[in-house]
């Protein structure tokens, strides 16, 4: 009954001449009054629309570029030094980043927990771990591909692997998952917190029932910048999971990921329309897994409590 | 019979000594309410009666709170404690969640999983603090979409769901408009044949109606306390006097 009685005022609502709005001339009176003003909207205005402008134009190269050059060739099952397909990569890609984040996410969020949750407010360890995070956030990859060819591969003798890609890249993400979601977690109001102990709950029923369900777009936001990190990695995969261009079939063989492959087809120069079509599927790979994050947040964030 | 009592409690936040030397003993099955001008501790007073300070860092608690003769800050498990004492916020704070699942977080919490069961409580808790017929086509609606004042009442039919013992009040009614603050008030004298009610009230109409016993605070200190006719119409404090003419506050 209420539902109906709101729908059918929407539909009224065309029918108003509304005495609220700004007519183009008024807005025209008000900023021949204040100059400035006009001003700062023409600033801003262009600030968007250049950056709208050049985020568009890549876009729209890449595409143009590389649509013509998905041929089927380029999605057959098996990889040869004709066809160049990008098959493997794509499924190694999406491999690597589950693994990553499976090893990511747990620590990082737990991490995150921590230091918003438990730690008291002023502890010295608390501050020194996140300038640390905030550090090692802002390290060049090649550094990590350097520390884990160095440990991963050869020290722990795991090879070029899907093992030692995934854990090198599980520890240039962590600082960043780690950051996300603590600030995910100080926006939760404290007044949740209180009306949650207020009603005997404990500390563990209020972050799992509370805190987490309500800090959840922050840090799946979070997620989506290491995937796009993952997924858009070179420097510290080529020295870890190599560039074998099969599939990787178990954690200890080596394969490479999509954006190595691209780089590899460049560097060749033999392959470079091929390159431009496999930079459309990354980039349809990169929607593709942001779409479904976003869903997935939605679904975690609407459970009951 | 004698529900809380407070012992020469002192308080202190950090340096701050925000409640000193507090006696007090209420009642069960009264309403007892906390006046005073702003600042002067009672929410400060009313949060140490379920532990709610042992959140804020720094906070410091002497002297002695026994419900029903036991020590809350003893060993009784203190989400325990806050079952038995349950409150209402100054300012509403609902979950993002569904109206139901706001109400049905606290008795969730303390085992209750038969759906049946739990729709029961949640009708009652809403007819209880006279917000059912509005609310009864939006249970499945979040409840930050609703008004301050039904996020309010919200609140408090989230408190009734858990059946305390003892119900805190933080001037639960302030954002509320008159009809819905009668309500609320007549829900309070009704509650007060099963539970016990302390509130804190700026409003001294609201001490005069439903109170039985009024205490008066300033400054961190429990001026007097006495019951609510006695108060109001022969103070003994010059101070009570001047503050609940008017005079200051
Ligand atoms: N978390 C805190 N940390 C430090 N000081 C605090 C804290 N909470 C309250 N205080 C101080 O303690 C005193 C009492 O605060 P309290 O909130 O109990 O007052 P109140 O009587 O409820 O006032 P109001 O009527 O405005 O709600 C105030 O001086 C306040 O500044
Ligand atoms: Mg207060």
């Amino acid at each position: 009954m209420a539902d109906k009685s709101i729908k059918t005022d929407m539909n009224d609502v065309k029918e108003i001449r509304a005495i609220n709005r700004v007519s183009f001339k008024q807005r025209m009176i008000s900023y021949k009054r204040k100059p400035l003003s006009l001003l700062m909207l023409i600033i801003v205005a262009a600030s968007a629309a250049i950056s709208a402008a050049a985020l568009i134009f890549i876009m729209v190269y890449v595409l143009i570029r590389g649509i013509p050059n998905l041929t089927p060739d380029l999605f057959a099952l098996n990889y040869n030094s004709d066809n160049v397909s990008c098959m493997p990569s794509i499924i190694n890609t999406v491999v690597l980043t589950l693994f990553t984040l499976i090893i990511a996410v747990p620590f990082g969020v737990g991490a995150a927990i921590y230091l918003a949750e438990y730690a008291k407010k002023g502890n010295r360890l608390v501050k020194i771990i996140r300038t640390m995070a905030e550090t090692l956030a802002g390290i060049p990859s090649i550094v990590y591909g350097l520390f884990g060819m160095l440990f991963f591969v050869y020290a722990l003798n795991w090879g070029y692997s899907l093992l030692a890609g995934a854990f090198t890249l599980a520890i240039m993400v962590l600082p960043t998952i780690m950051r996300t979601t603590e600030e995910a977690l100080i926006t939760v109001p404290d007044s949740y917190r209180e009306g949650s102990y207020g009603l005997g709950a404990g500390k563990l029923r209020t972050i799992i029932r509370i805190i987490l369900p309500s800090a959840m777009p922050g840090i799946l936001a979070g997620v989506i910048l290491a995937v796009g990190r993952i997924v858009g990695e070179t420097a510290a995969l080529i020295y870890t999971y190599g560039s074998a261009t099969g599939y990787a079939a178990n954690p200890l063989s080596s394969g490479r990921s999509l954006a190595v492959h691209m780089y590899v087809l460049t560097n060749e120069g033999l392959h470079t329309n091929q390159a431009w079509g496999t930079a459309v599927v990354l980039l349809v790979l990169v929607f593709g897994i942001n779409t479904l994050s976003a869903f997935i947040a939605k679904k975690l964030g609407n459970k009951k409590g | 019979m004698e529900k809380f009592a407070i012992d020469n409690m002192n308080l202190y936040y950090g340096k701050f000594h925000a409640l000193k030397n507090v006696n007090l003993h209420m009642e069960q099955n009264k309403i007892t309410a906390f006046i005073g001008p702003s600042g002067c501790g009672k929410s400060t007073l009313l949060k140490s009666l379920n532990r709610m300070n042992d959140l804020v860092e720094g906070c410091k608690i002497t002297g002695e709170i026994k419900l029903d003769g036991e020590d809350i800050y003893g060993n009784m498990d203190v989400n325990i404690l806050r079952k038995r004492v349950g409150m209402v916020f100054q300012k509403a704070n609902p979950f993002p969640m569904s109206v139901y699942d706001n109400i049905a977080f606290g008795p969730r919490t303390h085992g209750i999983k038969n759906k049946k069961e739990l729709d029961r409580i949640v009708e009652e808790s809403l007819r209880d603090a006279a917000i059912w017929d509005e609310l009864k086509d939006r249970l499945k609606k979040s409840a930050l979409g609703l008004s301050g004042g039904q996020q309010q009442r919200l609140c408090i039919a989230r408190a009734l769901a858990i059946k305390p013992e003892v119900l805190l009040m933080d001037e639960a009614t302030s954002a509320l408009d008159p009809i819905s603050t009668g309500k609320i008030e007549e829900l309070c004298l009704k509650l007060k044949d099963n539970y016990t009610i302390i509130m804190v009230t700026h409003n001294m109409q609201q001490a005069l109606r439903i109170s039985d016993n009024t205490a008066f605070f300033l400054l961190g200190e429990m001026v007097e306390y006495n019951s609510t006719d006695a108060i109001f119409s022969a103070p003994q404090d010059k101070r009570t006097e001047e503050y609940i003419t008017g005079r200051f506050g």
